[in-house]
């Protein structure tokens, strides 16, 4: 029995980390249809937004409830999933409670301790559930939040919840089975899960070996799943959100990237001598698909858990706009899931006719951008929305000449008069007669 | 002191006598043109005068940043734009820049260094801060603006694109005001609707206009004066004060003024 339970584990392993592997091939390939753009400056900066902002949840606190309950969901997920090696451990070898009697008293310390944080998790997701289904939040309710990111963020929390319950359910009936069969590793009384054992105390012992071995296959089973899930879903984010942090933008957030191709071109045409090294095929000039787009961009599509902090500070979309920072990241996820799956079957990938300009985002969103950066800051992972709206407008206005006409009135007033609106240049120095003619 | 006169010499001129100056002013496109900010340039240029700086503008040989054109998209002109000016500021071989917009300020700052234009740049809010801790402009016990209630507006191009959040604010303390905030200020403040480019078009389709949202919120504080340090800001803020008809009880005014008024220049 226990050599076809090992068997059955290895099978449901290797399945598992397969398919699991295969996402994350493909996520691979999806971010390097992006640019390569040069990762350059300080990496000590780069590792300290990693410390602070990714494992430290530094600016997730700016909002003190939701980063509370949060922070024991993460705290939960990171240290619970140290009981998952014992899982995997003993599902391979055929073991119980592997690490038992290698840790001793420590043992019980520790089960103790992953039970508190079990239970810390399972109330988090009960008042998140509530926050988004009963409560109804704004920002998991705007435009973008449609049937499946609405139900992907509640089917994370369902399987957590479950998962959890597993976890307490099968050590309350392991407890149990302690006191009736010594063979079974002592962890003492476990305080949360304890009080679930009246509920199991009148089952015959081998309905309890079921049910504790179930929920053992349930637990790790769920795991697996969910980490195969994960790669299809927002919750992406925790493993993204890390490498996010390190390639996000440093230096002041004001600063637009350079576009050296231009400079060499306006150079040659002022006549100040185009740089030495030709710079490669220009390529297009902003973005109007994902391969446009540069791969920390790409990334970050996949790092966005959807939470929508963005897009309740964007004063554009506050006042009513259809611009939505959270939705310019979910629709480069969607067009690059899009083209990736294209790819993997044959088919035109990038040439399917469609582009995330026109056909994900339209021209009406990102002209509503006033370049506030409030999304940017907003970001509890240093995702930045303002970048890629940015790339979409230099390809409109560079490849299209497809700006607002008023947009283009104010191009011309800075070709012919120097200043965005129609003054002359002549008069620029005007505004001092008044001091002139007083003194 | 307002009888003084007040000079404003252009660089050209500074050059011709081979001198140079402690400050360029970069006064800017609104500064040049708008009829309401031009009164900011004015303030900030008797400010100037009476503080004693030395300090010139390019006058007629500025030009815009390119500013609203790069965040446009439109990548060539803000290029040509930031060359053309370039190679007028390195042929004066200027040191220090001041202005008082926010946009200039930060292209000039952040922009300009990668297309070889490297300058030190002060925005004017941290300048007029400096020249008071410096004791340069003497601020009066109980002048005009004692116990008045002023709340400023964070321009998001000083403010969340440059850090720049406390010397406005010291600014305006030592106008001996009451100085109150609106709900979401600092580096969760609300933008005025005018950046980005914004300033040069309608607004897309939605159900309120920015301005308007950031001026109800102003409105709250119950504030008799808005503060602001950005020409932008200014119309924007002003246009709201309009429109909810308000214009009466509540001045929309930029740092310079206030200190200018405070020193009755």
């Amino acid at each position: 029995m226990a050599v076809v339970q090992q068997i059955l584990f290895l099978i449901t392993l290797i399945v598992a980390i397969f398919f699991i592997w295969k996402r994350i091939v493909r996520i691979k390939s999806n971010i390097q249809l992006g640019r390569q753009t040069p990762i350059n400056g300080n990496k000590a900066a780069r590792w300290r937004n990693v410390l602070l902002i990714a494992f430290g949840q530094k600016k997730m606190f700016k909002r003190i409830i939701p980063a509370f309950l949060h922070f024991w969901i993460y705290a939960g997920f990171i240290i619970i999933n140290l009981e998952v090696l014992e899982f995997i451990l003993d599902g391979v070898l055929g073991t119980h409670r592997l690490f038992a009697p290698l840790l001793g008293s420590f043992y019980p310390l520790l089960m103790n301790f992953f039970e508190f944080l079990a239970v810390a998790v399972l109330i988090s997701c009960i008042v998140f559930l509530i926050r988004r289904n009963v409560l109804r939040v704004k920002r998991f309710w705007s435009a973008e939040m449609t049937s499946w990111p609405r139900l992907d963020g509640n089917l994370i929390l369902v399987i957590e919840i479950t998962l959890m319950l597993a976890i307490l359910t099968m050590n309350a009936s392991d407890q149990l089975l302690q006191l009736r069969n010594d063979h079974y590793a002592q962890t003492g009384r476990l305080f949360f899960s304890s009080f679930l054992m009246p509920l199991f105390d009148g089952l015959n012992t081998s309905t309890l070996i079921v049910l504790e071995r179930s929920t053992w296959w349930f637990h790790i089973v769920g795991i697996l799943g969910f980490a195969l899930y994960v790669t299809y879903s927002k919750h992406l984010h925790i493993f993204l959100a890390f490498p996010n942090t390190y390639f996000s933008k440093l230096g002041p957030k004001g600063h637009i990237d350079n576009m050296p191709v231009v400079t060499n071109e306006v150079k040659s045409m002022l006549g100040l001598g185009a740089t030495e090294t030709p710079l490669g095929e220009p390529g297009r000039f902003g973005a109007k698909d994902i391969n446009d787009l540069s791969r920390v961009n790409l990334m970050a599509a996949y790092a966005c858990t959807e939470c929508g902090r963005c897009t309740s500070e964007c004063p554009a979309n506050i006042t009513g706009k259809k611009l939505s920072p959270r939705k310019v990241m979910m629709d480069t996820r969607d067009r690059m899931e899009e083209v990736g799956k294209s790819i993997a079957s044959g088919g035109p990938g990038l040439q399917d006719g469609k582009s995330l300009l026109g056909d994900y985002i339209t021209k009406e969103e990102i002209n509503a951008c006033t370049t506030c950066n409030a999304c940017v800051e907003a970001c509890p992972v240093l995702i930045n929305p303002l970048d890629i709206i940015l790339e979409l407008r230099r390809y409109v206005a560079m490849e299209e000449s497809g700006s607002p006409a008023q947009w283009n009135s104010m191009f011309q007033n800075i070709e012919t008069n120097f200043a965005p609106w129609k003054f002359s240049a002549s008069d620029r120095f005007n505004w001092a007669n008044e001091l002139k003619s007083k003194s | 002191m307002s009888e003084e006169s007040n000079t404003v010499p252009t660089m050209a001129e500074m050059a011709a006598k081979n001198e140079s100056p402690e400050i360029l002013f970069w006064v800017g496109c609104a500064g040049s043109f708008d009829d309401r900010y031009k009164k900011v340039t004015i303030a900030f240029v008797k400010i100037l005068n009476a503080v004693g700086i030395k300090f010139a503008v390019l006058g007629p040989e500025e030009s815009c940043t390119g500013d609203p054109a790069r965040r446009a998209g439109n990548e060539f002109l803000f290029q040509m734009q930031a060359m053309s000016n370039i190679t007028v500021l390195n042929g004066y071989n200027i040191k220090k820049i001041v202005t008082a917009c926010p946009h200039c300020f930060n292209t000039i700052k952040n922009e300009y260094p990668e297309l070889g234009g490297n300058y030190e740049m002060v925005h004017h809010s941290t300048f007029l801060q400096q020249l008071i801790d410096e004791g340069r402009i003497k601020m009066k016990e109980g002048g005009a603006f004692k116990g008045k209630k002023i709340t400023y507006h964070d321009s998001c191009y000083l403010g969340r694109a440059n850090g720049v959040y406390e010397a406005p604010r010291k600014v305006l303390e030592s106008l001996d005001a009451d100085l109150v905030e609106m709900k979401r200020n600092r580096s969760t403040g609300l933008c005025c609707g005018g950046g980005g480019a914004q300033m040069w078009k309608e607004p897309e389709k939605g159900n309120k206009d920015i301005n308007v949202e950031r001026t109800e919120e102003a409105l709250q504080t119950g504030a008799t004066t808005v503060a602001v340090a950005c020409p932008f800001c200014l119309t924007m803020m002003s246009d709201g004060v309009k429109n909810k008809e308000k214009e009466n009880e509540v001045v929309v005014k930029d740092l310079a003024e206030l200190i200018a008024e405070s020193q009755g220049l």
